[in-house]
């Protein structure tokens, strides 16, 4: 909401200056987001009268100006303006003036050997504009020596307000300034609101026309016409006032509707009556009415919105947007100006549906204040009679107004206990009158809210109406008292496993990252996503369309990214969610990592290519970290499509996957243009087990007083065998006994018969409560031996 | 000179002698070996008189003591100087790199929400959260924000494509949707902070389409609006490790609180890039808060009548930006690896009260 300074002085009676007015409206929650304040930014640039303009004696394009800026004596300027010439009004900056543009400091230069003392600006070296064509040329009534702004027309600051949308009553700048005098400053000036006697009939009368029970949504039609009238340009000031805040003057009628719309509130509409055919009222569109509205566009309408139509057709969408085909023009010489009162809620529904954000709409949406639809029509009367002459009908009405009045049971005593700060009762009182509520003394106060501000509701609100005119900053603070004397743990299990999951991927050398969660549909698409249910709507890129299915193909995507920047290798992480619906709760916490490119280079030992084994140790050593425990579950072979299908394998707990790992597979490095390989894992945080509470005691200690045995076995075994096989085999020869088997080295190919590979194990003993003999040691070295065998149809290498 | 003295005199030098440790080995067997010439000699005592053995014997004695010592003494100068000789030959370049480790890094938004989580943990709060992907009815309707309610406009909401079952559901445009599930399950008082991603329809070098939130909700029977600010002053005090704040107070609106309150906080900017609290002639916007409207404790099943409390929120991104210095939002979600290392926290550097929130 903007408005200047001088229009805001003519409701208001205050002296305080642009910045006394901001820093109010700011701390009563009219939050101020500028001032643009042109006579004080360009205060040191004067009107100068350009006596003479001659050829530079040295340049073709240059001009050499004696310039009276008001001083005794005439200055030198040299200009390169095409437009500069004696005779004209122009402005000047005097040497040691920062010219805006540049931000640099104007000084006495000589330009192709002839002194240059001072500069005729354009618009665009005072950031008024783009044109660099040419000097601004001033009107030639403009006084040499006074502030340029002030010839300009820009010594009136412009205020813009960030308006919450709750204050449907401070979309007017009459609004504001009572607003302003509630708050101590200034004085409200009314305005004259009497009536204008009509002269005669109103020809074209109003009606409401709406279904039983939708009455509501336009509650009020007034309107009245005037006739014998001239249309042309609106006054200067009027011009004046609304250029400033960026609205294109159109012709003294429609001004005077902008106008009274900014001004009061009070959104209006003025038909040519001679395009009128018959009487005017309000009723629903039929679906599929099409009206063309005065920004040249058909628009559509539904049922549920509502038009101002006459016998014929639609004139307008009732309180959103006039219609062109009977808009006022030049040549209008009966105008039939329309008052009326719409539903807010269809209001706002019909303007988001059209796609139409009009000044009506706005105010309608937050609420006018119903009592100002007859006042807002005499005042739009009296200026049109005022700047276009014509003779005044009768004011027609249909319906009426609202009932709007409601009493609030306000116990006082809510302001401190809500509010935090002691206000008398007296003051409470004497705060809402200002503002404009009645207000009945007793034990509770009785209070009515005036007719404009439907946003007040119950107790809170006038807590807040108080507090914010007595002054929000006058609220102590006040300490809230500890609910315990030591902190209590803050977070949940889950919550926790997030936060190691990171703390242990950073410590491992990954660099956690946070994606956006969504991601290219065709990625998505890849890892088992893509699906209409997961695409956002309305996304904020066409590549930014699809909820991620999983954390991998947004770090894969941020591989690439780096890739393209020069890193080849890198170790990326990301600990956030996945989306397995388009519905809330669908989505899980995943702790993934990827490796990619050979990993780093030293003079100290070889390089390999990130693989699956990385991958593994990565998520055992990360899922273990989270758990806080061991994890005994045995690997599948075998992953989700997105893994290579004999590089990745499948950690699980019945039923849940608790995460995958492995190398990823070849088309999904292509498709995201990785260049070399890369190993990642996923782990579903929340799918793994709630640790079992067993206090907080450990088991007792009692490590074995028996020596230790580690005995190795070399099994040559058929390639497709795995390590589980072998080692699950062996560790079932004596559970007790057997403390750990270790798989400590496979070797296939040459040497060795066709399809078969050698897998060796070490296996180490714990007796517990004798030492093993050599004759004990060899009878379980011969179970581990025919365990495996039987399992895995090896055999023990010699 | 004797014959022991002439002995004793050739052994020692030949032990002094000896190159190697064979060659002193071939001295003690040719000494104190079964046959060696020393312990011939002490084999003779044996057959002496009492009175040749008194004289003969501490000579003998002493003889073999001095050898074994001048050979054990040996022994060790030849083994000292066999080990300098082999050190000085396995002496590497320790000037070459360390073997290369991966050094990772924490994300500063993961660094402060541990900060933020350390200090509302004192003050008696604790950590709630809530979906992404979030009922519209949660996200807006039960938080007094009505379909075609004007603050709508305010939220720029990202819409999740229609269900199958003809439900629509929105990317939460704030984490006040986790209030709404925490007041629906939980009686007060409640003390929770929800941190999280939320979603804006907007972009541009302060905006981007995701960011983080973290938002505070304190239902009891007595909290006020100076309870809000206190719990505001302590916070940004410790957070930005203060002596001092001063706030600002500003009135605002905000559907799901009544009264609503902006805060400014009292900075320095004079110095570009840099920002320093409690002291200058700067404002920096940072939280938006309120008394919350009773409305909204009626429809989140709470009895507003009983119970009051207030809620204050503010970005994640933004206060990581203003604490590290961190200028603009967008390259905290590219991943860029030069601006994790940069920005980036390690591992360990884990943000406690007692240690300290950062370094």
């Amino acid at each position: 909401m903007k408005f200047t300074l001088s229009w805001l002085k003519a409701p208001l009676d205050t002296d305080a200056d642009a910045q006394t007015v901001a820093d109010k409206l700011t701390s009563i929650g009219l939050e101020v987001k500028s001032i643009e304040d042109a006579g004080a930014r360009l205060k040191d640039f004067t009107v100068a009268y350009v006596v003479s303009a001659e050829k530079h004696p040295n340049a073709d394009k240059l001009k050499l100006c004696m310039v009276d800026t008001g001083a005794a004596e005439p200055v030198q300027v040299v200009c390169g303006a095409p437009n500069a010439h004696s005779g004209m009004k122009a402005v000047f900056a005097k040497p040691g003036t920062i010219i805006p543009v540049s931000g640099a400091e104007l000084k006495i230069g000589t330009i192709r050997g002839v002194e240059s003392r001072g500069m005729l600006c354009s618009l665009r070296e005072l950031m008024l504009g783009e044109d660099h064509d040419g000097i601004i040329e001033l009107p030639a009534d403009a006084k040499v020596g006074e502030p340029a702004a002030k010839a300009l027309g820009l010594n009136d600051p412009v205020i813009d307000i960030n308006l919450t949308p709750n204050r449907g009553d401070a979309t007017s700048v009459y609004g504001i300034a009572r607003d302003l005098a509630a708050a101590g400053l200034g004085r409200l000036r009314e305005g004259d609101l009497s009536p204008v006697k009509g002269a005669f009939a109103s020809p074209i009368r109003t009606a409401l026309d709406f279904p039983a029970g939708s009455e509501s949504a336009a509650p009020m039609f007034a309107g009245r016409l005037i006739r014998g009238v001239k249309n042309g340009p609106s006054p200067k000031w009027l011009q004046d006032w609304l250029k400033a805040v960026g609205l294109r003057p159109i012709s003294a009628l429609v001004d005077v509707t902008n106008f009274l719309s900014l001004d009061r509130g009070r959104p209006l509409h003025v038909f040519d009556a001679a395009k009128i055919k018959g009487n005017l009222r309000a009723r629903f569109a039929t679906d599929g009415e099409e009206v063309v509205a005065l920004d040249g566009k058909t628009y559509t309408l539904d049922s549920e919105m509502v038009v101002i139509a006459d016998d014929e057709a639609a004139r307008g969408i009732g309180g959103v947007m006039g219609g062109e085909d009977s808009a006022c023009t030049e040549a209008t010489t009966d105008v039939f100006v329309e008052s009326a009162l719409f539903d807010p809620v269809r209001i706002a529904r019909a303007g988001r549906k059209l796609g139409i954000n009009s000044d009506a709409r706005y105010r309608f949406e937050r609420g006018v204040d119903p009592e100002f639809v007859l006042p807002g029509l005499e005042l739009a009367t009296k200026m049109i009679l005022n700047f276009c002459g014509g003779e005044p009908s009768e004011i027609v009405v249909a319906g009426r107004v609202p009932d709007w009045r409601r009493t609030i049971s306000f116990d006082t005593a809510r302001v401190k206990s809500l509010g935090g700060i002691d206000v008398p009762k007296a003051e409470i009182a004497d705060i809402l009158k200002r503002l404009g509520f009645t207000v009945e003394a007793g034990e509770t106060m009785k209070v009515v809210p005036p007719s404009w501000r439907g946003d007040v509701a119950g107790s809170a609100d006038l807590v807040e109406e108080v507090v914010r005119i007595h002054g929000l900053d006058k609220v102590p603070s006040e300490p809230l008292p500890r609910t315990s004397v030591v902190a209590r743990t803050a977070i949940s299990p889950a919550q926790r496993r997030l936060r190691v999951a990171k703390r242990a991927l950073a410590a491992r050398g990954f660099h956690e990252t946070i994606n956006f969660s969504f991601i290219p549909r065709a990625q998505a698409a890849l890892f088992g996503g893509g699906d209409d249910a997961r695409q956002v709507e309305n996304p904020i890129a066409a590549d930014l369309d699809a909820m991620r299915p999983s954390v991998l193909p947004s770090l894969l995507a941020a591989a690439q990214r780096n890739q393209a920047r020069g890193f080849s290798d890198m170790m990326l992480a990301e600990v956030g969610a996945q989306f397995q619906s388009g519905m809330p709760e669908a989505q899980s916490n995943v702790a993934a990592g990827i490796r990619v490119g050979v990993g780093a280079r030293g003079w100290s030992k070889s390089t390999h290519p990130a693989d699956a084994f990385d991958a593994k140790a990565d998520m055992l050593g990360v899922l273990e970290a989270a758990m806080g425990a061991s994890m005994t579950a045995p690997v599948k072979p075998g992953a989700a499509a997105w893994y290579h299908p004999g590089r990745s394998g499948t950690l699980a707990l019945r039923p849940k996957v608790i995460a995958y790992f492995g190398e990823i597979h070849p088309k999904v490095l292509a498709a995201f243009d990785i260049k070399g390989s890369a190993a990642a894992f996923e782990i579903f945080l929340d799918a793994i087990p709630e640790p079992k509470s067993k206090g907080k005691a450990r088991g007792p200690f009692a490590p074995s007083p028996y020596q230790p045995v580690e005995r190795d076995f070399a099994f040559l075994v058929d390639t497709k065998v795995s390590g589980e096989d072998v080692v699950k085999a062996a560790r079932g020869a004596d559970r007790a006994l057997i403390e750990k088997i270790d798989v400590f080295d496979v070797y296939e190919g040459k040497g060795m018969p066709e399809g078969k590979k050698s897998l060796a194990i070490s296996v180490r003993l714990q007796p517990k409560d004798k030492t093993l003999t050599d004759a004990e040691i060899d009878v379980l070295a011969q179970k581990i031996v025919d365990a495996v065998t039987k399992a895995t149809g090896g055999t023990l290498r010699s | 000179m004797s014959d022991i003295e002439r002995l004793e005199r050739d052994l020692l030098a030949a032990i002094a002698d000896a190159r190697d440790e064979t060659a002193l080995e071939t001295i003690r067997v040719g000494t104190l070996g079964k046959k060696g010439s020393i312990s011939e000699r002490l084999k003779t005592l044996g057959s002496m008189t009492p009175d040749e053995r008194k004289t003969q014997g501490p000579l003998i004695n002493g003889l073999r003591d001095r050898v074994a010592e001048a050979i054990a003494s040996r022994k060790s100068a030849l083994g000292d100087a066999a080990l300098d000789a082999k050190l000085v030959s396995e002496r590497v370049d320790v000037t070459l790199p360390a073997r290369p480790e991966n050094q990772g890094t924490i994300h500063p938004v993961s660094q402060v929400l541990d900060e933020i989580t350390a200090i509302f943990a004192d003050l008696g709060f604790s950590i709630a959260d809530g979906p992404d992907v979030e009922f519209d009815d949660y996200n807006f309707t039960k938080l007094n924000i009505p379909p075609d309610h004007p603050a709508r406009q305010m939220h720029d909401t990202f819409y999740i494509a229609k269900q199958a079952d003809g439900s629509q559901h929105v990317l939460r445009t704030h984490t006040s949707p986790v209030q709404v599930r925490t007041m629906l399950k939980q009686k007060p008082p409640i003390r929770i902070i929800s941190p999280g991603r939320t979603y804006r329809v907007d972009s541009d070098a302060t905006h981007s389409p995701m960011f983080h939130q973290y938002e505070g909700l304190v239902i009891d029977e007595t909290a006020s609006l100076g309870n809000l600010k206190w719990v505001l002053e302590e916070f940004y005090k410790a957070f930005f490790e203060v002596d001092k704040v001063e706030l600002r107070a500003r009135p605002s609106y905000f559907p799901f609180t009544e009264p609503s309150v902006e805060w400014d906080l009292r900075c320095d900017r004079s110095v570009p890039g840099k920002i320093v609290f409690g002291t200058g002639h700067d404002w920096l916007e940072l939280a938006g808060s309120g008394m919350v409207n009773p409305r909204v404790l009626e429809m989140c099943g709470i009895d507003p009548e009983k119970y009051q409390g207030f809620a204050f929120g503010g970005g994640l991104d933004r206060l990581a930006m203003l604490k590290y210095g961190i200028p603009d939002i967008r390259p905290f979600f590219e991943s860029d690896l030069r601006w994790l290392r940069h920005y980036g926290f390690a591992a360990l550097d884990i943000p406690t009260l007692d240690g300290g929130l950062s370094r």
